[in-house]
Parts: C-alpha cells; structure tokens; sequence
C-alpha cells in the first residue's frame, strides 16, 4: 500500500484554520527561521481517513482476532474505559494546574483517582506505598532499581554491585538493572521451572544488591521456595524485586509484600486491561514496603486532614523526578474503572479464568506439543515445538501457519531457555469455543507438520504482506520516506 | 461480578474435568497456605453505569473551564477530529507490539510513517518509533552520546526546562556521570558559560529550544565549538515551532528530541505523552527504542518490520541500548495522523497563528502598569513577565477570574518570583486574550 506522502499533491490541504483574529503579524527574524517548509503529507481529510482506516484493517488486533500471546496478557479491553478516559474533564486538564498555588482545588477528581489507586494498589499487592509514575513496565523496573540503589545508598552498603535474575526473566530485568548501574548474575531454573536453589546460594554474597523475580515465572509456575530465597537475599540485606508481568496469575491469591519481596511494578496493560495501543503507551506503577517507602520518587499524592488531595514534594531522601508528571493518567484513569467495577470478587474471578483457560488448553495440547513442565501450570503454558523442529517445522512456522487461521500466535522463541518455545496465555476472557477453535488449528499443524512440512516455508498466504526480509531491513537501512541510510555502519 | 469471563457453569464443568481436577482452588495448590493473602480488602464491584457516574462525577471535579494561558513544554492545541476518530480505531489501539510483521503490517507503516513525518520536522536522517515522553526522551539522548563518545561529562544548558533537569539528575546521580549545569541566564543560551565548560571530556551539549522560558535562537555557533572538542550536540524542541523555525538538522544537531505532546494529544494531566527521538543516520546503531525499517516481502513486495533489534533488550538484555520495551506506538500514531491532516502548510499556518497571538499579548500586557515584558529576546509563543507582585498569588486571583494565567517561575526558580510564564496557542482567540489582559490589570491594580 502506498505511503501517506505517495498520496500528496501539492497544494492540497487537509485542515483549515482560519484567518487570524488578531492585528498582529509577525515575522521570525531569517536568522531564526527554518529555510523551506517542512515536507509534511499535503491531502486531504478524506485521504487520511481512508489512509488510516485502510492500515487498520492490516492489523490483528483483540477487538478482531484471538491472541493468545504469552506474557503479554491481551485480554478483552472493555469499551467504557476508553469513554472514560476521553472524558474533557480529564484530556483538557493541564498537568501544571496542580502544581500552581491553590491548584489542587482545580485537580481534585483527578487527584482523588491517583490516591485510590494507590491505596488498591497497596491493598491488592500487599504493600505500603505505590507511585503511579513510571510510564511502562520496564521504567517500573528501572525507578524500582534506583530504589534499591537508594536504599544501599543510605544503609552505607557500598559493596553492592549484582542484581541476581533467573534466566528465565524477561530481557528487560537485566537491561533495567544494568542501565541503573548494576551488574547483573544469571540463575538457571531446575527441572520443575523453579528457581536452582543450590546456584542461587553459590551466587549470592555481600556484593549481592538483590533479586529480580517474576511470580509465577516466565515459565508459567509458581515458585514454591520464595519464603526461603526471600531469607537468603534478605540474609545479605539486599533487595527482593518482583516483576509484576504475571501478576495477573496470582491477584487475590497470593500478596508479593507478604511473602517477601519488598518492592515491585504493575503492567497495568497486562493485569488491568489497559489498551496495547500497538506497543504503547503503558503504565508501570511501582510499590515498595515501609524500607524503601521513603525513597519514591516525588511528587506523591497526599490526602489531607480536611479531605483535601494535595502533590507533596516534602521528601528529602526521595530519588527525585522519573518522569515529567503524574504517570500515565489517560490509562490510570481506565485501570481505576476497570478495578472500580470488578471490585473484590471480580478481581479474583479474573485470576481464576485465566488460570482455568490457560490449564485447559495446556491439557489439550499436550498430547501433540511437548510441554516443559508435567504439572499444573498458572495463567500461561510454555511448550516446545521440538518434536515439530524435527520434521523441519519450527516454532515460526507454526505461528506463521496460525496467522493464516485467522489467530494471532502465541509468544515464540521466548523463554530463551527453552528451546523452540511457544508460550501460550489465553486470558480470562477468552470463551471455551474461541480455545477450542485454536486447539483444533495448533493439532492441525502438528498434523500437516508431520504430512506436508514443506509447505511451512510459504505460510503465511493469506496476508496483505508474506514473510519480510529481515536482513534485507537491517542491511540496506531505510527507515525514512525521505531517504535510506544504507551507510549507517 | 466480572462480566467479562464468558465461560458458562458447564462449560467451567467440562474444562476442569478435561484437566482433571475438582474445582479451581485445585489449580492453585502450588500456592501453599504460607503463601495466601494476609488481607485483600477491596471495594464491591459495581455495575458499568454506576461506574459511568462515580468517574463521571469526578472528571467534573476537574476545572478545565479556566482559559489556558499555561504552556511550560505542554500546550492547549486544537486537535483536529480525524485524529481521535482514527485513533479511537480498535484494530490499531488493541493491537501489540508489531512482533508478527505479517498481521501487523497497518501498525508498522503508520510508525513508519511517524518516523518520516519527524525526520520532516526536524530536518534530521533518522527517527526512532517513540519514546515515553519528552523528559525521559532527553535522558535516554545523553545516555546514547555517552555511549557514542565514550566520554563521561555532559553539560546541561541552563535554560532547559527544570523538569527535564531533575529527571536526568535523578537518573544519573548515582552514577559515575559528571553533570555540569550552566547558571540561568532568563534568555538566550550564554554561549560564554557553555564554551567554559567544553573540554575533551564533554560527551555532549543539552539545549533546548525554543529553551523553557521561551526564548528562540540559533544554536549553530554552540553546535559547532561542541564538535570541535569532539563533543555531541542534542537539543530539545518543540515540534509546532518547527513550522517556522530553523531546523535543528541546520544548525547541526547530532540527536534530536523533545515532547511531542504538541502533535495532537490531548493535555491529560501528564500522560500519556510522546517521547520523540531524531538523529543522524551514522548513530543509528546506538538509538534507544524500537525503530521501523522497510524492506520488502518474499513475494518482492514492499512491507515494514520492526529492523536493528540487536540494539533492544529482548535479544540484548543487559547489553541493550536501553531497557525500553514499551515505546508509545499509539501517541506516535496520532501524531502522525496529526501531522497528515494538518498537512504541509497547515503546520506553518498553525505556527504563524501561535507566534502572532503571542505578540499580541505581549503587546496588550506590556502596555498594563508594572508589567513587563522582555521585548529583546525574540520568542515564539511563549514569553516571561515580569510583575510588580508574586506571580503565584496573581495566579491564583486570575484562577477566580476564569484564567490560567500561566506558569510562575519562583516554583522552580527562587529569586524569580515575580516572573510569569505566559504561552498564547492558536486557540487562544482575540476577545479571550483581551479579556485576559483586562483581568491581569485588574489583579495589578
């Protein structure tokens, strides 16, 4: 399809202003002043609307497809959220008004919506304090690092250098904990998808600043010893981080605050349904326990003795700024909605039905994908396509074949530990006939792998686009209409 | 209550027979007693409606009826009604990360489409697909010049938004950075205090234009004596003045970033925003973030992928340019619609309605007693004041009047307590901005 700059012809317009109002016309000094017009498109709004319209329907989406894409929890992301969310009363709201003197009276709504989430936050998690700042998971990790850092900081720790992470974890854990100034060590899993107790020992020491974990793993299980590996960090006075990406497997079941951990984030994309918005924007909200509770970045919300929702700067050892305002409010606004309507008994029917999905389809499929763990398994299942790899049908091939079927694929080559793997989390919102419809599909490319391998190669058939040159991208670099930096060595 | 688990009773029935087990609780024996929740006392669900109302109610607790005169880096600009309605589109907000290139394909050109549509802008070779937002995005420049220079000292211009300071000073203290501030100078950049800082260490020059107090310049000079002590040059902008101001691309900027906020999404009470990040095409392999790159197809057809992943952390991990993961493909999405519907010349219009309703305000607030206005420095459409009384109490007696009359600068700068910040947007009409001179001569009086 052609691109938005192919359609423009010149001298056409798309939007009109208007004459100016005022008597003033002012000139930028040449000096100062950009020499030719940016090339921007020049259509019209009917161009871009089918423009737009047109690329939409190239995409999979929840609202279009099934997408059972493990660790990424793409539930059904329901409808009165985002009207909420477009409410003038929360777009036309001006960040800085709240930081004006008198100005939390103009911010009170959105204030009082900060501070309740923080408060369920605390109460779903088992914490004491949460910030709503962090802009995605990954800054979740980072301000989370830092808190650790701080907390080091003040204990005169000054011989902490490693942060300890399953090899299981997500690539964003040792990337956080390295770009916050940390080395980081790699624990293998044992045989049950748990943690290697026995290396964890080996690896820990006074230079150990703490541990990152994600509860249930990525691997799809529970990790029965955290009670003990809490004991061993905590021996060494570093820090227990839990990766909240699962924790939809586990709310109303189990609390990280109570079981050891002293500090976390929350993908609100993930647990509380915030929309994927095609890769962003997220929300990463981190909570710590009493330890670490003075060292969140500021502003904070306050409530008042006279009921009044106030930004308090007032924290000396606080880390400082991690982000510009407040958080990503346009999506807190939807998880406060989302939680506000499922209330207690919703929120664990959530953890429930994903855990109920995810066992079923696990138990179908087991008799034709080689699964990792022989046991009951959390909101996600991780198979190997290793018998398949043997036929010549590799992980990517399946989700190729599945994209033809109309599914989105399930996560592949993710964990990286295990070999041809294909993660599966189907979400609570997904019906028993939609699961059915995919296992049929999953047993029938087992079936194909095995009488007709070869014919892998050309899947997907059915799309706008067949399989992309990857390398071709990365070596004749373009990524601009206006020109190709083939030279960017 | 969860209306959005759909499985019936016997349905429930036949999938854990086909598990074999009981009942659900079975599924989470892995959780042992130990393990269970000491307390989870949350509210009752309640119904969509009752929700509609309680969060409805609360929005109206907001008072957005007050006539913006607020800007500091975040403006009131009219939105054009395609971007939401496209926007608002499931098929792209409920979509992933384009990982599967094959069913993502609407997502990956409009990124890429993005990514041109800033290199436009900017002048510049290269964009990435989005950062969080303009804040972190200036963060995550400095840490790429480091990388790039292999040096350790960066030098901070003072006429950067104290904002985005604090963030880089909050990411970088504990680190082995050396962070050197020039003092504020309420102008145009002092090029003296910058060139007394530049040495052989320097990694790189942050600068901003036009910089927080509104003031715009041309930075070529600057740029240059950084790159004769092999230093890089970054600069913050804002995208809408780039409808008439010189590019950063001009005068020589090595990275480019800033918040695009501007490009058609909505104030929101902070987020969620646009980071922005533009670059020369040589440091391409030392970008943050995902980036979007063309290629063609098996069957020779043009199509887009996400392209460089050696650089993220998924394939990386702690080698990684960045821990990013997450980029902000939708915000990135309205500005690029944005940017389509207001066109070519649509943005230069816009740029020249800001600038000249910002010169008319300067005129009509100059002319009000013991007010002001610094007419020296040039500026684009926003401007400081000086009042003859604490900005924060006038403030808050325009806030009665119906107005937010702007930024005062003593929350960030002690000693300037009487100065304003005052940004004027095309939205901004004639009688609105009259009103608004007539009520700050009123509080003045």
């Amino acid at each position: 399809m052609e691109l938005i700059f192919e359609k423009s012809i010149v001298g056409r317009k798309g939007f009109c202003f208007g004459p100016s109002d005022v008597p003033t016309h002012a000139r930028i000094a040449s000096k100062y002043a950009r020499k030719v017009d940016a090339p921007l498109p020049e259509v019209s709004e009917l161009d871009v609307v089918r423009h737009y319209t047109r690329l939409s329907q190239k995409n999979f989406s929840i609202d279009t497809h099934f997408y059972p894409l493990g660790s990424c929890t793409m539930k059904y992301n329901p409808k009165f959220t985002e009207g909420l969310a477009r409410l003038p009363g929360f777009t036309d709201l001006h960040p800085l008004l709240a930081q004006l003197s008198g100005g939390e009276q103009w911010t009170q709504g959105a204030l009082q919506i900060l501070y309740e989430l923080e408060q369920w936050m605390c109460e779903m998690t088992g914490f004491s304090a949460f910030t709503m700042q962090p802009l995605a998971g990954a800054h979740g990790e980072l301000t989370g690092i830092m808190l650790m850092a701080a907390y080091h900081k003040s204990k005169g720790n000054s011989k902490k250098k490693y942060v300890i992470i399953p090899d299981s974890a997500h690539g964003t854990n040792p990337a956080s904990a390295a770009v916050a100034g940390y080395e980081t060590i790699s624990i293998p899993s044992n045989k049950d998808g748990g943690m290697d107790l026995r290396a964890l020992k080996a690896a820990v020491n006074e230079q150990t600043a703490g541990l990152m974990m994600t509860v249930p793993s990525t691997l799809g299980v529970f990790e029965g010893n955290i009670s003990e590996i809490a004991k061993i960090i905590h021996a060494v006075d570093g820090i227990m981080y839990y990766d909240g990406a699962n924790l939809n497997a586990v709310l109303g079941r189990c609390r990280p605050g109570d079981v050891g951990f002293d500090v976390m984030h929350i993908n609100t994309h993930k647990t509380f349904t915030t929309p994927h918005g095609g890769g962003g924007p997220g929300a990463g909200p981190v909570g710590v326990n009493e330890k670490l509770a003075k060292f969140l970045p500021i502003s904070r919300v306050v409530k008042r003795s006279d009921g009044v929702y106030v930004l308090d700067y007032s924290y000396a050892e606080s880390i400082g700024y991690i982000a510009s305002f407040y958080g990503n409010f346009g999506l807190l606004v939807r998880a406060y909605a989302y939680l506000l309507m499922l209330g207690k008994e919703g929120l664990i029917d959530t953890t429930n039905h994903a855990v109920l999905n995810a066992n079923y389809i696990k138990a179908k499929l087991e008799p034709y994908y080689k699964i990792c763990f022989d046991r009951i398994c959390m909101h996600e299942s991780v198979f190997s396509a290793s018998k398949q790899a043997e036929r010549g049908v590799h992980a990517i091939d399946i989700a190729k074949f599945l994209i033809d079927q109309q599914i989105h694929p399930p996560t592949v080559y993710f964990p990286i530990s295990v070999p041809e793997a294909v993660m599966i989390e189907p979400t609570e919102t997904e019906s028993k006939q939609t699961m059915d419809h995919f296992i049929a599909k999953m047993i029938e490319a087992d079936k194909l792998s095995q009488t007709s391998p070869a014919a892998f190669k050309e899947f997907p058939k059915t799309m706008p686009v067949a399989r992309p040159d990857e390398v071709k991208a990365a070596r004749d670099i373009k990524t601009s209409f206006f020109g190709a930096p083939t030279d960017a060595a | 209550m969860n209306p959005y688990i759909t499985n019936t009773p016997q349905e429930i029935e036949q999938m854990l027979r086909q598990i074999g087990v009981k009942n659900i609780d079975a599924l989470f024996a892995d959780i042992s007693l130990a393990h269970r929740p000491k307390s989870f006392k949350l509210p009752q669900g309640l119904s969509e409606y009752e929700v509609v109302r309680h969060v409805t109610a609360l929005s109206l607790k907001n008072n957005v009826h007050v006539v913006p005169f607020i800007g500091g880096g975040y403006y009131d600009h009219y939105i054009p009604s395609a971007v939401q309605a496209l926007t608002s589109r499931g098929e792209f907000y409920t979509a992933y990360t384009p990982y599967q290139p094959e069913c993502a394909q609407g997502t990956l050109q409009a990124l890429f489409e993005y990514q041109s549509s800033m290199c436009a802008l900017t002048g510049m070779e290269v964009s990435n697909a989005s950062l969080y937002d303009g804040g972190t995005a200036l963060y995550e420049a400095m840490m790429m010049a480091i990388r790039i220079t292999g040096r350790n000292k960066v030098i901070m211009d003072g006429e950067v938004s104290p904002i985005y300071r604090k963030i880089l000073k909050t990411y970088t203290h504990h680190l082995s950075y050396q962070f050197e501030e020039t003092p504020v100078v309420h102008g145009q950049s002092s090029r003296e205090e910058i060139e007394r800082l530049l040495d052989k260490d320097t990694a790189a020059i942050i600068l901003q234009n036009p910089n927080f107090f509104g003031a715009i310049d041309d930075l070529t000079d600057i740029m240059e004596k950084a790159h004769k002590v092999g230093a890089l040059a970054i600069v913050s902008v804002y995208p809408i003045s780039l409808g008439l101001l010189k590019t950063p691309a001009e005068m020589g900027a090595d990275i480019v970033t800033g918040e695009g906020q501007s490009l058609g999404l909505p104030l929101n009470f902070g987020g969620p925003y646009l980071g922005f990040m533009c670059a020369r095409k040589k440091y391409i392999r030392k970008m943050p973030g995902r980036i979007v790159g063309e290629t063609v197809d098996s069957r020779g057809q043009r199509c887009f992928v996400n392209t460089l992943q050696a650089r993220e952390q998924h394939i990386r991990r702690q080698k990684a340019t960045s821990n990013i993961c997450t980029n902000v493909s939708l915000c990135a999405l309205q500005a690029a619609i944005f940017m389509a519907v207001v066109g070519k010349t649509g943005l230069k219009e816009m740029a020249q309605l800001n600038l000249d309703k910002a010169e008319y305000t300067k005129q009509l607030l100059s002319k009000i007693k013991g007010v002001e206005v610094k007419r020296s420095v040039p500026t684009f459409n926003e401007f400081t004041v000086h009042l003859p009384k604490d900005a924060s109490e006038v403030v808050a007696a325009m806030m009665k009047k119906g107005f937010a009359a702007g930024f005062p600068l003593g929350r960030y700068y002690p000693g300037m307590e009487r100065y304003l910040l005052v940004a004027v947007t095309e939205k901004r009409t004639k009688e609105e901005i009259e009103r608004y001179a007539k009520a700050l001569q009123e509080v003045l009086d």
